[in-house]
């Protein structure tokens, strides 16, 4: 049986249309996905992101403990708050999942993780901790609301307490808190300013109703993933995998080399690879009719590549992707879209930043 | 759920077809094939005085989701097409029988199209899938 977060009967209630993400019974939209992205690029939109998993990580080894699991470095975590995104690697230097952590101290963390993977990614934490003094924990009692756009933060305040707002005043990007109730972080999916709130379930659908009351557009999957696809944001099991180097998914920059006697979980293979070389991922534009799938081939000087996520951009008004290509390639590649080698420009996979294109 | 006129043929691959006189038929998706699909972005229409025998692939409508061809229901030349749609595909969606449709055929034989779905027909054709 499908599971469903406590946001489900809201879902249904605004006439979602539901499908199954990796065992979870999701909105995929509300009626029309291009409207709830353009809600979240022009003014503010929320998604039910309850079903990612949340694991607090405790004790007295929780820093070296994240130290050795993360291959970057949460030695920079040093402000009370503070997050890091990173890859998770195995000891082949595949990406078991991507996760942010957050800082609470050098015995307290919080990791948000994928819900596709959460039992592999348990198991995994489960395994990696047997050397360590550390409990980690689930803590499926919240809800994660993210609200998201260029008006988010201003229509979610209007639901803080004095405490809360107090709490979020002059916080910078990449921070959570907790404030109260609610756990507050200024993360997201999207490429737009706004906050990740995680809601005590039992208080959620309240809160989304609230949300909702103060003119929140709530979005589904959909535009979960063209938001994330024009910010240049890998998305799990498409983009990356347990197969693939972070160095072939535009990863690099999460991979912390230094200080180089830190040992984490497949440095060694990755030092080879860096060595060796990778395939890298960039991103395609095509400004032609079409859209541009994952799946499809894609021809670049010095061999051949695939897209692993394409869409149509609502922002730009054309198609964009993410594609895995050898490293040999240029400006331009050549793409095969329903049996026509059509010919693409070859960027760096980031295409829209707060509202605007960055092309 | 989705719409269905009485008024209208149908073929199993989604096509409506509305009589216009004269041996003309205007040809659209229907809202259940709208539905499936999802925001239309883009809609690639046929030529003007193409000459198209039924079930041939002769226009693609492209979501955010997914490309699907769209199949002459019947066989003739196409008279005209829909180039609103140029630049709101999105009348596909909101409109799937009136502002939306695709394209114009001349039939060769205005009888074919009583071998097409009626609605009901339709109906239990997508309750099958």
């Amino acid at each position: 049986m499908a599971n469903k977060t406590v946001l489900h009967a809201k879902h249904l209630e605004a006439g979602a249309k539901m499908v199954d993400f990796h065992g979870w019974e999701m909105p995929i939209n509300y009626g029309s996905q291009i409207e709830e992205h353009h809600a979240v690029r022009k003014d503010a939109g929320m998604f039910d992101v309850s079903h990612m998993t949340i694991v607090d990580v405790t004790g007295k080894d929780a820093q070296g403990y994240l130290r050795f699991l993360l291959a970057n470095d949460v030695v920079k975590l040093q402000d009370k708050g503070k997050a890091l995104y990173s890859g998770m690697l195995n000891e082949a230097g595949g990406v078991v999942d991507d996760l942010i952590v957050y800082y609470f101290d050098q015995t307290n963390y919080r990791l948000v993780v994928n819900s596709a993977t959460r039992e592999k990614d348990m198991n995994w934490l489960l395994k990696q901790a047997e050397s360590f003094d550390v409990v980690i924990t689930e803590r499926p009692e919240f809800a994660m609301i993210a609200v998201q756009g260029p008006n988010a933060k201003n229509k979610a305040a209007e639901l803080f307490s004095a405490a809360q707002k107090e709490a979020v005043a002059g916080m910078k990007a990449f921070f959570g808190v907790q404030a109260e109730d609610l756990f507050i972080a200024t993360t997201g999916y999207t490429g737009e300013a706004g906050y990740e709130i995680m809601v005590p379930a039992a208080d959620a659908a309240d809160y989304w109703q609230k949300l909702l009351d103060v003119g929140v557009v709530p979005c589904g999957l959909g535009a979960r993933d063209t938001l994330r696809l024009e910010a240049g944001m890998n998305l799990y099991s498409q983009d990356m995998d347990e197969t693939i180097s972070p160095l072939a998914a535009n990863m690099a920059w999460t991979i912390s080399w230094e200080p180089s006697d830190r040992n984490f979980v497949g440095r060694q293979a990755l030092e080879q690879q860096k060595a060796e070389g990778t395939d890298k991922l960039v991103g395609l534009v095509m400004t032609e009719k079409g859209v541009l799938r994952a799946g499809q081939k894609v021809r670049v000087s010095g061999g051949e590549g695939v897209i692993t996520s394409g869409t149509f951009s609502p922002t730009l008004g054309h198609s964009i992707a993410m594609a895995r290509v050898p490293a040999t390639v240029g400006t331009s590649a050549e793409v095969e879209i329903r049996k026509k080698w059509v010919t693409v420009n070859v960027v760096k996979p980031s295409f829209v930043r707060n509202g605007k294109s960055v092309l | 759920m989705s719409n269905i006129p009485a008024d209208l043929r149908f073929a199993s691959t989604h096509e409506w077809v509305r009589p216009d006189g004269e041996g003309v038929f205007t040809i659209g998706i229907s809202d259940h094939a709208q539905q499936l699909l999802g925001d239309m972005v883009f809609v690639e229409l046929p030529d003007i005085g193409a000459e198209v025998g039924t079930g041939d692939d002769i226009a693609v409508a492209e979501s955010v989701k997914a490309a699907s061809d769209v199949y002459a229901p019947i066989s003739g030349e196409v008279v005209a097409v829909n180039e609103e749609l140029e630049d709101t595909p999105e009348l596909v969606n909101s409109d799937p029988y009136g502002d939306g449709w695709l394209f114009k055929i001349k039939a060769e034989d205005p009888a074919e199209v009583e071998t097409l779905l009626d609605a009901e027909g339709y109906e239990g054709s997508i309750e099958d899938e």
